[in-house]
């Protein structure tokens, strides 16, 4: 025989407002089942859950209703108050008559009668609840970071110096990232390689650390506590291990126009090349698209006759390791929007009107980084890429591609503010005499010591600001012709310009997308991965186990995505902290003697929680095929339970017989 | 907001509201030059509820329709036609900035003209808005200035004597009558104009 505790909760005013509380209290102790019905000011306190565990152990309940507020803010609070009154935890069930009532009903007697048939429901289904035990579920203390960029490497970093082992991924030649290529950084102009390239090699000789340079994730199984990963390492033509880094192979290779990715198209490098020479590892690859002995299958060899270690190997190929983790952490970055040319979406387009791609000295944000840096192709002389003279004057317009909704995205990228600042200075240092015009909407520069930033490039480096976006840009007798507006002063500006920098806009890196869904990680309509929550799971995603950091989240700077990057690695290091993990047991069960094997929900299931079986007899003879729950995998959204024929599957603590008794309870 | 504002809005579903001020209309306008007010700012006042400001300028006039503001917003304003209506309202309630009267007085005798002849009669143009002209702002030298334009242009074929008629005005008369009334203080839909 049920003997149900009803809670009513006023919340101090926010339920007592619109509900008669003492009404509730009485009519619901005439309910069948109800052994005892008493409300307080704030049931969610000390007071009100002694109360709760008095009743519990005083009138012997076997059952629990707590009439508050959502299950979202309070269900573990009163869980774990019945648990220590001695009760199964999952005989406690919430009726909301807070967000689902009070708050929105402001007719006392009709939000009354919503309240009982609310509290009405969750009796008729707690009575028909079973005491359920979490599942417990043994955990990989591995981690596979993917990305190796600088949140990265500061997430693989964290957790290895924790004394886990780590694997990290990344798809270029060398780890580092945008940062490596990166000059000067904001807001205190440090080099940024003076403080990555050391982080680089701790990341390539830290005794935890697995490093899968030029490799990406092809594919994903598992789930929390116990990922299998499987790595594409694509053929790279040289023997990481009889490599020394010497440079005899690239110095030798004749195929030297090849536009270099790392200086962003600037400059060029050899068909064997490392992309930067301080990459880590320090181990050339050969670009097969490029090498005329890979192309033909015969010929040159140069790189092969001059290397004395023997490590250049053109029968290479693509390998496939499996790696075994109990977290990912996605740290993929970003990339910039194209400006000019084919869009890879179609609900971008491209900014004819600055001439991108047209013109050469049209040049983007990172293009420009490369040709301030000391390791670009110019060593670091701000030299225009049409003609090689120094430019004298310099438009730099923002917000290209950024805040643009006619051009397909509408959120603003985060840090061109500041690095255009930044941008300014540098060339102003560089060049005397120099004209800095920068054309901006807004300028956002919240965060520590950055709109002092802004304001020394406009106040003592003299960077011109203009209120206004470009409108056009044209070339004539060698000059660029741009056309903006100074909204302040109200008048079309148009300055002649010997090179124009376009602070483009952040988007997610290539591929993301498809490693979301091998992970099962949600994105945003930018393709931006979406975190759990956004003020309190900024790290976790929808996923369990999976966490994500950096500028494949949303744009950020490097303090904040080396921030969220440590996050990530700390939620990782509370998750290595237990001894097994354990989930939530309202998962779904298949009723194996009623299973016919259809497998709809196999093919159904979004998490591919659902596995085919065999039921055997103890002696090993086959009975039946079955379909069964993983669950390690399943996260109880119940779309089996809708597709089943045989009506077989059920979700614990939600099945069809309590849904069915609850609406049942409404209509009498 | 005011009235007026919900007049632009309804006139071409131009959403004054989502404008951001940045200035490219302005950037690429090819008549901001001469302008005394700008086109960011005409939108400005419009989303602001100031159309009596807005329609006194004289860019309204100056305005020629070229769509670049249009074209290269990144909001989606409909710049021009913000323009279009402020010229719509400014007609209605005969509320001009002085500089442009003639111009508004041109561009009346120039549709009376169309609407009688379904055509343009160049010289009967020329009568009806010296005339008119004159009487607005009782200025003699008014009468006679670009006079002497007037046989250069008959001497390269320019100015007919007698000007031809289209043979079927009555169709001409129903675009006139479909689109007058509305003309006053409601601006046309997109596809009447």
């Amino acid at each position: 025989m049920a003997r149900i505790g009803v809670f009513t909760c006023w919340c101090g005013e926010n339920v007592a407002r619109h509900v008669d509380i003492e009404k509730v209290t009485e009519t619901v102790a005439q309910m069948p089942g109800v052994r005892c019905s008493i409300n307080y000011k704030y049931m969610c306190s000390d007071p009100g859950q002694a109360q709760i565990r008095d009743k519990i152990q005083s009138e012997r309940l076997t059952g629990l209703v707590v009439a508050s507020c959502s299950p979202h803010m309070h269900l573990k609070t009163f869980r774990k108050a019945a648990q220590t009154a001695g009760l199964n935890p999952y005989l406690v069930e919430m009726a909301n008559i807070r967000e689902h009532c009070s708050w929105v009903h402001h007719n006392r007697e009709e939000a009354t009668a919503k309240a009982l048939d609310l509290i009405r429901m969750s009796v008729e289904k707690v009575k028909r609840d079973h005491e359920l035990v979490p599942i417990r579920v043994p955990l990989t203390r591995r981690a596979l970071v993917i990305g190796g960029g600088v949140a990265g490497i500061q997430a693989a970093l964290d957790i290895a110096d924790a004394g886990h082992e780590v694997a990290l991924v990344e798809r270029e030649p060398s780890i580092g990232g945008k940062m490596a290529g990166l000059s000067e950084t904001f807001p205190t102009l440090d080099c940024s390689q003076c403080i990555l390239t050391p982080r680089m090699v701790e990341v390539g000789q830290h005794p935890n650390i697995k490093l899968y340079t030029y490799s990406e994730v092809e594919s994903v199984e598992g789930y929390v506590g116990n990922f299998k990963i499987t790595i594409r390492q694509k053929a790279r033509y040289v023997d990481m291990v009889k490599c020394t880094g010497c440079g005899d192979c690239w110095n030798s290779c004749p195929i030297k126009k090849n536009l270099s990715e790392f200086d962003c198209g600037m400059g060029f490098r050899k068909a064997i090349y490392i992309p930067f020479p301080q990459a880590v590892p320090a181990r050339p690859v050969i670009d097969r698209l490029a090498c005329t002995r890979l192309k033909r299958g015969t010929g040159c060899g140069l790189c092969e006759k001059k290397c004395q270690a023997k490590a250049i190997n053109f029968a290479d190929e693509d390998k496939l390791v499996v790696e075994q983790a109990g977290a990912v952490i996605v740290a993929t970055g970003y990339k910039l929007y194209n400006i000019a040319k084919e869009q890879d979406n179609a609900q971008l387009s491209g900014y004819g009107e600055y001439g991108y791609g047209k013109y050469k000295d049209v040049i983007d944000a990172l293009q420009f980084e490369r040709l301030v840096s000391a390791s670009g192709p110019t060593g670091g002389e701000i030299k225009r890429p049409s003609d090689g003279k120094i430019p004298q004057s310099v438009v730099f317009i923002k917000c290209v591609g950024s805040r643009d909704n006619a051009k397909g995205l509408a959120y603003c990228s985060k840090i061109c503010c500041m690095y255009t600042a930044k941008h300014t200075m540098l060339y102003k240092h560089k060049t005397p005499g120099g004209e800095a015009h920068v054309f901006y909407m807004d300028i956002r520069a919240g965060g520590k010591a950055y709109d002092e930033f802004v304001r020394r490039a406009i106040e003592q480096d003299g960077a011109k600001y203009y209120r206004g976006r470009v409108s056009k840009i044209t070339e004539e007798n060698g000059k660029l012709i741009v056309r903006g507006a100074d909204t302040l002063a109200g008048a079309p500006v148009t300055i002649e310009a010997d090179m124009v920098v376009l602070a483009v806009a952040m988007r997610p890196a290539d591929g993301v997308h498809a490693l979301a869904q091998k992970l099962n990680v949600g994105y945003d309509e930018f393709g931006f991965l979406s975190e759990s929550h956004p003020k309190l799971r900024p790290v976790e995603t929808n996923a369990a186990g999976v966490f994500i950091c950096g500028a494949c989240h949303a744009p950020k700077d490097i303090p904040e995505a080396v921030a969220q990057a440590s996050a990530a690695a700390g939620k990782t290091l509370v998750m290595f902290g237990r001894e097994e993990l354990t989930r939530e047991p309202e998962i779904a069960r298949i009723n194996e003697q009623t299973c016919a094997a259809c497998y709809t929900c196999v093919r159904g299931c979004p998490y591919t929680a659902i596995e085919r079986a065999e039921t055997l007899t103890p002696k090993g003879v086959h009975v039946k095929y079955t379909a069964r729950v993983n669950e390690g995998l399943c996260m109880g959204c119940g779309t089996c339970v809708a597709l089943c024929p045989s009506k077989s599957a059920e979700l614990e603590g939600f099945t069809e017989q309590q849904i069915y008794s609850m609406v049942e309870s409404l209509m009498t | 907001m005011t009235t007026d504002t919900a007049i632009i809005d309804t006139a071409g579903e131009i959403r004054v509201q989502d404008c951001y001020q940045c200035g490219k209309c302005t950037a690429g306008c090819p008549v901001a030059g001469h302008m005394d007010v700008m086109p960011n700012q005409i939108v400005r006042l419009a989303q602001m509820g100031m159309e009596d400001r807005a329609m006194l300028s004289e860019s309204v006039w100056l305005c020629v329709s070229c769509q670049t503001c249009t074209t290269r917003c990144p909001k989606s304003v409909d710049c021009a036609g913000v323009m279009d209506a402020m010229r719509q309202l400014s007609a209605g309630r005969d509320a001009v900035a002085p500089a442009m009267r003639n111009t508004l007085i041109f561009m009346r005798a120039f549709l009376d003209n169309i609407r009688r002849n379904g055509r343009l009669n160049e010289l009967e143009l020329v009568g009806q808005f010296k005339t008119a002209g004159f009487f607005s702002s009782l200025s003699i030298p008014f009468l006679f200035k670009d006079a002497m334009l007037g046989p250069k242009m008959m001497s390269r074929r320019k100015l007919r004597l007698l000007g031809k008629k289209v043979r079927d005005r009555a169709i001409v008369k129903r675009i006139f009558e479909r689109c007058h009334g509305k003309t006053a203080d409601t601006p046309l839909k997109k596809d009447e104009q």
